[in-house]
């Protein structure tokens, strides 16, 4: 999944069919409903499986079980999740973590921006759309040939990530409590393999490289000495930093490419 | 009651991002520095997670299993696993190495 994630910053054409996506091989325009609707729901079952290793962090973290599936079923965006119950766990006051789960969730508004222009959704309908837009449903439309075709693959990613996070995120809650100690099966591991998964493709250029490396250096180096939750936020500063630093050294050859 | 605040203020926040793209015409978040930003600062955030959340305990650095689950997460991405091997190698990973006493 997170592969697909990275071409969701890529250009779209106002109208009409697209050649290629990146990361996909180069689709006709005729491409059928069936095969749409295939891609969807690979992606969607996949990721939405992965409710489980949320539920079961959620609850390794101390959360309740309706606490875990509040946060499933109005926050939506995992990587956002995973955040708060980290720092949460690590003993964060609520609102550092909170903001940390808010940064990181800054994202599908540029998701949201570029599927405005590609899905076209009548306004009515944009304030339910909202809630699903993430990382793969803006990837799966993204990588459709027509207006038709992402409108079917938002849609059916949507609904079944949707449905499959929230029903995981359950099941894996309920199993947490049921295991009691979950450090125990090593589930106190999924989610920094979470993280790591979804970094790992952003990771294409030195710029990226740097701003990760430097961001584990802050996160880890102020660990120690500042509050729950506030070395993240101190190493979210990373990204400004590395790009003051390239703007001042900048020649204005074109690095407009790298995302 | 404090962790249903927490939950509230990123629910609503979250929300009202994703929202915010679906709505606002798109001049104004298509400028080349607003949009290096947002796709700078995930990295930076889920680097400086994944590192915590690996590397701490309790405030502390520790360095314990959830090492080797990381590295073996690392491994099946490198060789391109899916999504849900890559999470199931770091937890095999890591409990094997609590079970061997690690």
């Amino acid at each position: 999944m997170a592969e697909q994630t990275t071409s969701a910053s890529a250009d779209i054409p106002e109208d009409g069919p697209r050649a290629s996506a990146p990361g996909s091989p180069p689709a006709p325009a005729g491409k059928p409903d069936s095969a749409v609707v295939r891609d969807a729901l690979g992606v969607g079952i996949a990721v939405g499986l992965s409710g489980f290793a949320f539920g079961v962090t959620s609850a390794g973290a101390g959360l309740s079980v309706g606490q875990t599936c509040a946060l499933s079923l109005l926050v939506f965006t995992g990587a956002s999740q995973f955040a708060l119950v980290g720092a949460l766990a690590a003993g964060g006051n609520p609102l550092t973590a909170a903001a940390g789960a808010f940064f990181l969730g800054v994202r599908n508004a540029f998701y949201g921006l570029r599927l405005s222009q590609l899905l076209r959704l009548p306004g009515p309908v944009r304030p339910l759309a909202a809630q699903w837009v993430i990382d793969e449903t803006t990837a799966v439309a993204l990588a459709q040939p027509s207006r038709r075709a992402a409108r079917i693959g938002f849609t059916v990613t949507g609904l079944t990530l949707y449905t499959l996070w929230n029903l995981s995120t359950l099941a894996g809650a309920l199993g947490a409590e049921a295991l009691g100690d979950t450090a125990a099966w090593g589930l106190d591991a999924a989610g920094p393999a979470v993280f790591l998964a979804l970094l790992a493709p952003m990771l294409r250029t030195a710029t990226e490289r740097t701003v990760a490396g430097l961001a584990v250096v802050l996160g880890l180096g102020f660990l120690p000495v500042l509050p729950a939750g506030v070395p993240v936020l101190v190493a979210a500063l990373a990204a400004p930093a590395v790009l003051w630093y390239e703007g001042r050294r900048r020649t204005t050859s074109g690095k407009g490419t790298d995302r | 009651m404090t962790i249903w605040i927490a939950i509230g203020a990123t629910a609503v926040g979250c929300y009202l991002v994703k929202l915010l793209g679906l709505l606002v015409p798109a001049a104004a978040l298509e400028r080349p520095l607003v949009q290096r930003l947002s796709a700078l600062l995930p990295v930076a955030l889920l680097a400086a997670l994944t590192a915590q959340q690996t590397f701490s305990d309790q405030g502390a650095l520790a360095l314990d299993a959830r090492g080797a689950g990381l590295a073996a997460a690392a491994l099946a991405l490198v060789l391109r696993a899916p999504f849900l091997v890559v999470v199931g190698a770091a937890v095999v990973a890591t409990a094997g190495v609590r079970a061997l006493g690690g």
